[in-house]
């Protein structure tokens, strides 16, 4: 208490309390109400803004990679349908081919046979001719002798008989 | 990990601001005060230091001029309002007013007291002193400079809305704004912070701004504002009811029942805690009166080392010496408003810790 008597720094007056208090708890009020409020939710939502916009664009940049991804699994698959593709064809090319070599062959066969056969019908009608051709001349021949041999009875008869007998079809 | 680093920083600071304030004190008081007794009995360096850094009725400007501050006291005869320049002559010497008692103003409080007659004080009287002191009209001119300050900002904020930077004034005190909210609140209250950002931020504010306005030399600064003791009292006080208010189970379960503790310690333990209840907010109460205080005494001194001496020559080392710890107080006046709200947000943070948050440090 000494203390206290010695030094009025450290003995509170009643009305700077007061003044003090009241002062402090206006401030207070009115700060809160008017000043820290406002300050603090712009602050806020500022932060939230940018925060926002950097989530954003996190995003968007794991986006853009996946569909960086996209296009390339897209470009890979596409390389493989289209070589997939061009075996297929090769196959289907191969194939055609193969099957119009058969189709050939067959066909020349077919030509062949047909082209033997007509060539034997024609010998053979080529043969009949001459054999026809022959006996014409055969005849022809056989007149003329028989023409002048006519007179020769005998003799004409054995002569005909030599020579049927040297005619032989083939 | 920068909480580390800022906390070390302030150890650091905190120390060499005590020691060097330690040695020029003494230096002072051992080498200077008794020739000034011997040889000068006009000035007395002490009554000059105190006065100022004590509260006045009137605000000194320069040479004799002064602002004359209405002086407001309830007797029993009732409330009554003059002007202090009715309490001095013009050699400031205190001169008995007559209104509805006789005042006068006690030589050595420097208050105003209901004399007798005769001229002796009388302390029969009831006598309650509401005057607009220096110190109370200091308070108004912080109290206008904060709320032109902030209100401005907040009108900034709403013009420019959130999509700009800010700007001027809003954007030297954004920075502060962030800091008390990511530096104080956040760490110290944790999750339930914004309730009480208003609080913190009006409380650091209040303190800086008074502390900054009290190392202004001249009008309208040079009141001894947040080193009065009425000032921190009234704030240590608000402090002791906010924190107390929000204590939750937890806390007051920590005080008188303290967890994981044998019996008889809870016992033992309950009046310290209870005492620890009281003694937080004194010590927020006298450690930024006595800093604040003692700043402004150590620049007078090391300023009346002129006048002790009665020698310029001494001028440019007082000057320098003063100069040097005036930019110390530039940093102390940040540095108090910190630690008040920091050590506030602490305790808030205490009041309101959940359970789990103390069995985890208790075991």
């Amino acid at each position: 208490m000494i203390f206290l008597e010695l030094n009025p720094l450290v003995k509170p007056d009643l009305g700077l309390v007061v003044w003090m208090t009241v002062t402090f708890l206006v401030v207070l009020f009115v700060l809160r109400k008017f000043a820290w409020k406002p300050i603090l939710s712009a602050i806020k939502t500022r932060e939230d803004n940018i925060n926002d916009a950097i989530a954003q664009a996190e995003k968007v940049k794991i986006e853009m990679a996946q569909l960086k991804n996209d296009n390339e699994a897209l470009l890979v698959k596409a390389r493989e349908e289209r070589a997939a593709l061009i075996k297929e064809a090769k196959e289907t090319k191969d194939k055609m081919i193969a099957a119009a070599k058969e189709e050939a062959k067959v066909q020349a066969g077919k030509i062949i046979a047909d082209a033997s056969a007509s060539i034997q019908q024609q010998k053979m009608a080529a043969l009949t001719d001459l054999k026809n051709q022959i006996g014409k001349l055969v005849i022809e021949t056989s007149e003329k002798v028989l023409r002048k041999e006519l007179s020769n009875k005998a003799e004409q008869e054995s002569y005909i008989k030599t020579l049927a007998s040297e005619v032989k079809l083939n | 990990m920068r909480q580390k680093g800022l906390k070390s920083l302030l150890v650091l600071a905190f120390s060499l601001f005590l020691v060097l304030k330690g040695t020029i004190i003494f230096a002072q008081e051992g080498g200077h005060n008794s020739p000034a007794h011997n040889t000068e009995k006009k000035f007395n360096i002490t009554e000059t230091i105190l006065e100022h850094v004590s509260d006045s009725y009137g605000w000194h400007l320069w040479g004799h001029t002064s602002i004359s501050l209405p002086v407001m006291l309830y007797t029993d005869k009732g409330f009554e309002v003059f002007s202090s320049k009715n309490l001095a002559d013009e050699h400031h010497n205190p001169v008995a007013y007559q209104g509805k008692n006789t005042y006068m103003v006690n030589h050595h409080t420097g208050k105003v007291e209901i004399v007798n007659a005769d001229g002796t004080p009388n302390h029969e009287e009831k006598l309650y002193d509401f005057s607009i002191t220096k110190n109370v009209a200091s308070l108004m001119v912080s109290v206008l400079v904060i709320m032109f300050m902030f209100l401005a900002v907040a009108r900034a904020y709403k013009k420019t809305g959130v999509t700009s930077a800010p700007k001027g004034l809003q954007s030297f005190l954004e920075p502060v704004i962030l800091f008390v909210r990511d530096d104080i609140a956040k760490p110290n209250i944790g999750a339930k912070y914004a309730k009480y950002m208003p609080f913190l931020l009006s409380i650091f504010f209040f303190v800086w701004i008074n502390n900054m306005l009290g190392l202004v030399p001249f009008f309208p600064g040079g009141a001894n504002l947040s080193g009065n003791i009425a000032f921190t009292m009234v704030l240590a006080v608000i402090v002791f009811i906010v924190v107390n208010v929000s204590g939750n189970k937890n806390y007051w379960g920590h005080i008188f029942w303290m967890p994981g503790v044998p019996v008889p310690m809870k016992i033992f333990l309950a009046p310290i805690e209870l005492m620890g209840v009281f003694t937080k907010p004194i010590s927020l109460m006298i450690r930024l009166f006595a800093n604040i205080t003692a700043g402004h005494i150590l620049v007078l001194a090391l300023i009346c080392l002129v006048f002790v001496f009665k020698s310029m020559a001494i001028a440019p080392v007082s000057v320098a010496f003063a100069g040097f710890i005036y930019l110390i107080e530039l940093l102390v006046a940040f540095l108090q408003a910190f630690i008040f709200t920091m050590l506030t947000a602490l305790y808030i943070g205490m009041a309101v810790e959940e359970h789990h948050h103390a069995e985890g440090a208790h075991h």
